[in-house]
């Protein structure tokens, strides 16, 4: 649990700013049977990139990268959103907008596996083509659909909470049991680590990539639901822009490495937490909009910095000599690919 | 036709093949345009790519450095957007004139990419974040400076702007052409016949042997992020020239177009592997997608980015076919 602790250390500091700022910060209030608080919309709003970082951290633990995940997002909403507009039933609409995500998903994962082309491009291909595609299928418009069913995946309640958050939840349950109960997850790090020795040693290198961007594409694809039902529109330009950079600093915060090999689901979620908080924390403490993205560069390279071993031992240096040295199973083993 | 090509190349090294595949695909795309289109098959069409991406260029060749070095640059679109925006309000509102903007523009990018540069080697935290925190940074420094867009009224600007410089047979290029051409000539020069030129590639090939050899690999690194900081700078300052308006969403992606152009021109993303002549290559390839497109004048901006999405995929497609069979 030692890897995890400057992510909880960073997101804590980040909510205790926000106490100085907003009274009852941390107060959950019950209204008109619906959780409210601040705490709550955090996780509310937080949930699709929470989802797309999760895809996103068992692609990176293959070793690879996923920029296409914004685009699948567009996607997903302008699909599910243009069959409901054309009368098809919620249920038809939103089996084929995930369904469209999976196809799309494992041709990345066919390109990388098969066909041998690096993550970052094999990927960079469906991030500009989907973009266009989302067009296409919107037409170039935005479509507002009125359908209170579809409404419910991200704007719903159900026993009180959000309806995305209980997504969240099972995602992440069922990721969780998959990768760390079942072996799935050891094949992926070891796929992660070296593909080829995985694959000598009789493990299906191959499929397990295929799976793993079909799974990224899958999670890109309910948060893309989640947002294009929280504002009952698709917009094949805007829906997640930029989501894969945020998934990807998530990811990393929470402290996979990108070189692959290892992974931590918690440390990801705490991640996209992190992210989402300190969009929170932007508007509670008033930034004005035009400084907020410099303000987000600034935390972000100090979240970096305080992560690196090397940082803390160089700045801190005098006072960490005095530790001994921590067990070199903490390491990671370094593979130059 | 495939086979063809195949047999021709049989003897040609294995190093050069990605770099002569992109030449002879846009050779084939510029006759295929030529057919197609009436007025496309003229000399002044492939000057037009380079006189409106000559700023691509010398982001690209920037890029190059790098990536042959075996990291990544995402903060480049936003270093050409910033530069823009200094140079613009420090026109506008002191007054400053030409001569003090940009170099100043032009220290301040290398001193960004320095910085990012040194991030990434002393504290060892991966390019892809450090960089991506300066794209950030060099974002939100544009929208401090002002959310609209500034225009530039300078003299010098517009004539750099306007001018034409004639060569033969009524042909022209602007100015850019030129400063981007003397970039690509340098940069040329200092990858294939000097020794941070080697060390790059060293560097890239791989850094424990580098490291081994005795090679500065802690100041190659640095300098390949100061190398693309200054040069996405000077990309900045060509592109105001082009634009004439300073403006904190110019240049928007613009390094994904970078990495696309340098891996289209067959460098490897994993480093030490490519040459420059194929990032000109591959900048010229965008480009003539861009006059393609504009040509075909029906096509909508979606249909341009699957268009887009599809040639890329058919260049990566090729080129992995090559160089699976060389191994």
């Amino acid at each position: 649990m030692r890897r995890l602790l400057w992510p909880v250390v960073i997101l804590a500091l980040l909510l205790l700013v926000n106490v100085f700022f907003t009274a009852n910060f941390f107060s959950i209030q019950m209204r008109d049977g619906h959780l409210y608080g601040s705490l709550i919309d955090i996780l509310r709003f937080g949930a699709p990139l929470i989802l797309v970082s999760l895809g996103m951290t068992l692609v990176i633990a293959t070793g690879g990268i996923d920029l296409s995940v914004g685009s699948v997002v567009a996607i997903a909403g302008a699909l599910a959103c243009l069959q409901i507009s054309d009368d098809a039933g919620v249920f038809t609409a939103v089996a084929l907008a995930l369904g469209l995500s999976v196809l799309l998903g494992a041709w990345n994962g066919l390109l990388v596996a098969v066909v041998g082309i690096q993550p970052i491009i094999a990927t960079l291909i469906l991030m500009v083509a989907g973009r266009g595609l989302a067009q296409l299928i919107t037409d170039g418009q935005i479509i507002t659909v009125n359908s209170p069913s579809y409404k419910v995946i991200g704007g719903g309640y159900w026993l009180t909470v959000p309806f995305g958050i209980l997504l969240v939840v099972v995602v992440l349950a069922i990721t969780v049991f998959l990768t760390r109960r079942l072996a799935l997850g050891m094949l992926i790090e070891s796929v992660g680590g070296n593909a080829e020795a995985s694959r000598l040693a009789g493990i299906r290198s191959r499929g397990i990539i295929i799976m793993v961007y079909a799974f990224a594409a899958l999670c890109a694809g309910v948060a893309g639901l989640m947002i294009s039902s929280n504002v009952s529109s698709a917009d094949g330009n805007n829906a997640g822009l930029w989501v894969e950079l945020d998934a990807i600093l998530a990811v990393v915060i929470g402290g996979t490495s990108l070189s692959g090999g290892r992974f931590s689901l918690g440390g990801t979620v705490l991640g996209a937490l992190i992210i989402q908080t300190l969009t929170t924390t932007i508007y509670s403490i008033g930034v004005p909009p035009e400084t907020t993205l410099l303000f987000k560069a600034l935390v972000v390279t100090a979240v970096c910095l305080i992560q690196s071993k090397s940082f803390r031992e160089k700045v801190f240096g005098g006072r960490r000599r005095a530790v001994p040295p921590s067990p070199a199973a903490e390491e990671k083993v370094r593979v130059t690919a | 036709m495939t086979t063809v090509t195949l047999n021709g190349l049989r003897t040609i090294p294995a190093k050069y093949v990605p770099v002569l595949v992109t030449a002879g695909l846009f050779v084939a795309m510029f006759v295929a345009g030529g057919i197609r289109y009436e007025g496309f098959a003229s000399g002044q069409v492939i000057l037009n790519v380079f006189i409106d991406n000559a700023f691509l260029l010398v982001v690209a060749v920037g890029m190059t450095f790098v990536i042959l070095a075996g990291g990544i640059d995402l903060s480049v679109g936003s270093v050409v957007a910033l530069s823009t925006m200094i140079s613009a309000s420090l026109m506008k509102g002191p007054g400053w004139p030409p001569y003090l903007v940009i170099p100043l523009v032009l220290l301040i990018g290398a001193a960004l990419g320095l910085v990012m540069g040194y991030i990434i080697h002393a504290f060892d935290i991966q390019p892809f974040i450090v960089t991506l925190a300066g794209m950030f940074l060099a974002r939100g420094l544009c929208y401090t400076i002002g959310t609209d867009s500034i225009p530039i009224e300078d003299p010098t600007f517009t004539a750099f702007a306007q001018t034409r410089i004639d060569l033969f047979a009524g042909l022209w290029i602007s100015p850019s052409v030129i400063i981007a051409a003397v970039v690509v000539l340098v940069a040329a020069y200092v990858l294939h016949y000097t020794r941070l030129g080697r060390s790059v590639y060293a560097t890239g090939g791989s850094e424990q042997s580098a490291l081994l050899m005795g090679l500065p690999v802690a100041r190659t690194k640095i300098t390949v992020y100061t190398v693309s900081g200054f040069c996405s700078a000077l990309g900045g300052v060509l592109l105001s020239f082009y634009m004439l308006s300073g403006y904190g969403l110019h240049a928007v992606g613009m390094e994904l177009d970078a990495i696309a152009a340098v891996v289209i021109g067959g460098t490897l993303l994993t480093g030490g592997s490519g040459f420059l002549l194929g990032t000109v290559l591959g900048v010229l390839v965008l480009g003539l997608i861009q006059t393609v497109i504009s040509f075909e004048g029906t096509l909508s901006s979606w249909w341009t980015k699957i268009f887009i999405g599809l040639l890329l995929f058919v260049f990566i497609l090729l080129q992995r076919l090559f160089s699976a069979r060389r191994t």
